[in-house]
């Protein structure tokens, strides 16, 4: 194989395979048995879907609660939408909802967390739900809880479930092509040569 | 001949070669395209690089996003089949339940084994790391000198591809002109690392991996591998014809399906395979050497499949299984007349386990922020290192010189704007203080590019409380007795990781970034990773000049039992810091040259 045949192939192959081949496919973890991951030899050539390998946690309003946030924390603006409308909390539930333990471990802080968004919003804003409230509204409660170091100890932790939200509505919106683009991620690419940085890169660092 | 079922096993192989990674896919290519009958045998599945590899999946493809999981450590693209610590139904145990005492072994149960997901980082050892008791009255001497492998290490770069530079530094081989492909430019961090550790007396220059930079020229180079065998030159030349050159993009621990980058099953399965001397079985797991009259006669294996005990023959063994499982086949073919273990006469098997000293640092860069897009994917891994620079510090007298450790370690570099993972922009409350909405962005953005990794990989010395035996009760889902470990770093290796804490610090900090994550962490006992951890598990059934006291000549082939031989890391002396995979198969090249050479002489 030359050179460019190779990458006319690899580009015709990477179209069929980016396409997303699962859809309608049943979850492999079934209702009352015990989700057991997606094994040590997981078809890597596929696409996979929030929900499709394990049954997913959020019910209506901590999904709406979720959705509202990440849309605080990561909103719309010139170059992006935002992590709600990319529906980056369908993410955050397939991640607390899997059988691992580090999102084991995540799960009661997100679900708490959500819980108690939800009741600090009713308490502050005369029984409104987050994601009724406008973002001035909003943000009055984020503010007391997005940064574990400055956080009154009331709200240490929900401060402690700010910072793994954010973690995660981050984790899942910055893997979207949107956001890989956001932030200015352009690789994942073939080339015929790799020329190293442009010269004006080298210039602004000083190792031109 | 080729991939075969247990229907289709001859009666009899000329040799059993037990695994199919770098050692044992090097054994089986050289014996191959010699006209040695070879039986491999592979205790994983049958893998396909071609269809199987995740090309160009983004993150977003992945469950979690591709986040590392008990069942995928590495991340849900690493190319690892039915592998990683643990391994379902196959156990291993610790003698201790001390943390520091502990051994992970890492197992992959794949055609290729380790070869699929391994970082492609190919080093020589120097001259100084076949005699490192002799420099300075510490571990053992190799039986062999760098004179004698080096012209394995020429042929086996010319083969598999290797890119990289010569530098002239001290222990760190140049090859001859024609072996090596070119470096690829290196990326803003790495030169800017470069820059600054330079001022710190520390060289930073192009790391060797096996990435094709550029095609193999399979015109020239067959002739220099196999002399006067027009036959095997015309299967490598096709072979390497089959082989695309890197497309910058991809990284190379998912597998490559252009076969740019080495991996048993790409590079010396295909040749050996059509040269039509060579019968593949997989989920063959091998259990024991069998022999007859003093001589090894065959292995035994379990097919996984069906849970059939099955017998195979052949005139010579190769143990390839990788160090610690060859150890395990080794001890569990004990009979009456090897009490011990199999080729055991001296205690030495499973003795002077080793890993790679391991510690790292990252940190944040602020020149490096907010630079303008660019794709930095490059030859998906490093193309920068920095070689261990303070041998003058070491060598007899080391303890007075200052430095306080004996051996050294070279520096991986870990820079650029890799595709995002699930944990882009996390834990960085510190850098945003606090940020969400608008903001939060545009701190994402800026950072985005501006992190540094430092990996040390050092040498850790042989010593007498790190080693493998059989446990006494535990067995695998096959029945196979399971090995135990004992481990135990000495203050070699600690303070060479409290070393290499230090040295990053100040290499973050010449840069004018900041360390994470509270580091450096100066107690070395800490700062080093777990035994195992590194993967670069070799030792077992070192080699020597003594039969008393290790267990194979300077062929690899064990002193008891003149037919079987070890073509892993079990027969390492040493482990120095270059990772060990190139010299794993330069020996194994060695090895089945002495082979052929014994076959043609009717000595085996």
């Amino acid at each position: 194989m030359d050179r460019r045949t190779t990458l006319q192939w690899m580009l015709a192959a990477s179209a069929v395979l980016g396409v997303p081949v699962s859809a309608g496919a049943t979850p492999a973890a079934r209702k009352g048995a015990k989700p057991t991951g997606y094994g040590t030899d997981p078809k890597l050539t596929q696409s996979y879907k929030s929900g499709e390998l394990w049954p997913l946690t959020f019910n209506a309003a901590q999904n709406r609660s979720a959705q509202a946030l990440c849309g605080l924390i990561i909103p719309a603006d010139e170059q992006s939408p935002s992590a709600a409308q990319l529906q980056v909390h369908r993410f955050i539930d397939e991640w607390v909802s899997a059988p691992y333990p580090d999102q084991a471990q995540d799960r009661p802080v997100i679900v708490d967390g959500l819980a108690w968004l939800e009741a600090e919003s009713g308490k502050r804003f005369g029984g409104k739900r987050f994601d009724q409230l406008d973002v001035a509204q909003q943000s009055q409660i984020a503010d007391d809880i997005c940064w574990t170091e400055t956080a009154k100890p009331e709200f240490a932790t929900a401060a402690k479930f700010f910072q793994r939200f954010r973690d995660l509505t981050a984790g899942g919106f910055y893997t979207t092509p949107e956001g890989m683009k956001d932030v200015g991620f352009v690789g994942n690419t073939p080339a015929v040569t790799f020329d190293g940085p442009p010269l004006k890169v080298l210039q602004i660092v000083g190792v031109a | 001949m080729g991939f075969v079922t247990t229907r289709d096993l001859a009666r009899d192989y000329d040799v059993i070669v037990v695994g199919s990674g770098a050692g044992g896919g090097q054994t089986a290519y050289t014996l191959a395209l010699e006209g040695v009958k070879v039986l491999m045998l592979e205790a994983g599945r049958y893998y396909d690089f071609r269809t199987e590899t995740p090309m160009f999946q983004a993150s977003h493809d992945a469950p979690l996003r591709g986040a590392g999981t008990p069942d995928k450590p590495f991340g849900f693209y690493d190319a690892t089949v039915d592998g990683g610590w643990q391994v379902p139904g196959e156990p291993y145990t610790q003698a201790s339940s001390n943390e520091e005492q502990r051994f992970d072994w890492w197992r992959a149960r794949m055609l290729g084994g380790r070869t699929n997901h391994w970082g492609r980082i190919s080093l020589r050892n120097g001259p100084y790391d076949f005699k490192p008791h002799s420099r300075d009255g510490l571990g053992f001497d190799w039986p062999i000198g760098y004179d004698d492998l080096a012209p394995y290490y020429d042929k086996v770069e010319m083969l598999v591809g290797i890119y990289g530079s010569n530098e002239g530094l001290e222990n760190t081989p140049d090859s001859p002109d024609g072996c090596l492909l070119p470096a690829p430019a290196a990326r803003v961090g790495e030169r800017l690392i470069a820059q600054r550790a330079g001022k710190l007396g520390i060289p930073v220059v192009p790391i060797h991996r096996a990435v094709l930079t550029a095609k193999l020229d399979d015109k020239r180079i067959p002739a220099l591998l196999h002399p006067g065998n027009a036959r095997a030159q015309a299967l490598v030349a096709q072979a390497m014809r089959d082989r695309a050159a890197c497309f910058w993009a991809t990284p190379c621990s998912r597998g490559c399906a252009i076969g740019a980058t080495y991996q048993s099953p790409a590079v010396h399965l295909p040749p050996a395979l059509a040269s039509g001397n060579l019968d593949v079985l997989c989920d063959a797991m091998v259990y024991e050497v069998t022999t007859k009259d003093g001589k090894a006669s065959g292995v035994r294996f379990v097919d996984r499949k069906t849970g059939k005990h099955i017998e195979v023959k052949g005139r010579a063994v190769v143990l390839s299984a990788s160090a610690c499982e060859s150890v395990r086949i080794l001890l569990n073919s004990k009979t009456s007349a090897w009490p011990q273990g199999l080729a055991n006469s001296s205690g030495k098997v499973g003795k002077y386990v080793m890993d790679t000293v391991g510690s790292d640092l990252s940190g944040q860069v602020p020149l490096l922020e907010n630079l303008p897009p660019h794709n930095e994917d490059g030859a998906g891994g490093s193309h920068m290192y920095a070689p261990w620079w303070l041998y003058g510090k070491q060598g007899a007298g080391w303890a007075e010189k200052g430095l306080g450790f004996p051996r050294g370690y070279h520096i991986e570099l870990g820079t650029g704007r890799r595709m995002p993972g699930a944990s882009t922009g996390a834990g960085l409350e510190w850098f945003t203080k606090g940020s969400y909405g608008a903001k939060f962005k545009q701190d994402v953005r800026r950072s985005f590019g501006s992190f540094v990794y430092l990996s040390g990989r050092g040498e850790m010395i042989p010593n007498d409380n790190s080693f493998c035996e059989i446990d006494p009760t535990t067995k695998d889902r096959f029945g196979i007795p399971v090995l135990r470990f004992n481990w135990q770093w000495a203050d070699h290796e600690t303070r060479q990781a409290a070393h290499m804490q230090k040295t990053f610090a100040d290499i973050v900090e010449a840069m004018g970034g900041k360390v994470l994550d509270g580091g450096p962490e100066l107690d070395g006992r800490k700062a080093i990773a777990p035994g195992g951890s590194i993967i670069h598990e070799v030792g077992g059934a070192i080699m020597g000049a003594d039969a008393r006291t290790s267990v194979t000549n300077r062929w690899g082939q064990t002193w008891d039992v003149p037919n079987l031989f070890l073509s892993d890391g079990a027969p390492f002396a040493s482990n120095a810091d270059k990772n060990p995979t190139l010299t794993i198969m330069a020996l194994a090249w060695r090895q089945a040259d002495h082979i052929v050479d014994r076959f043609r002489r009717k000595e085996l």
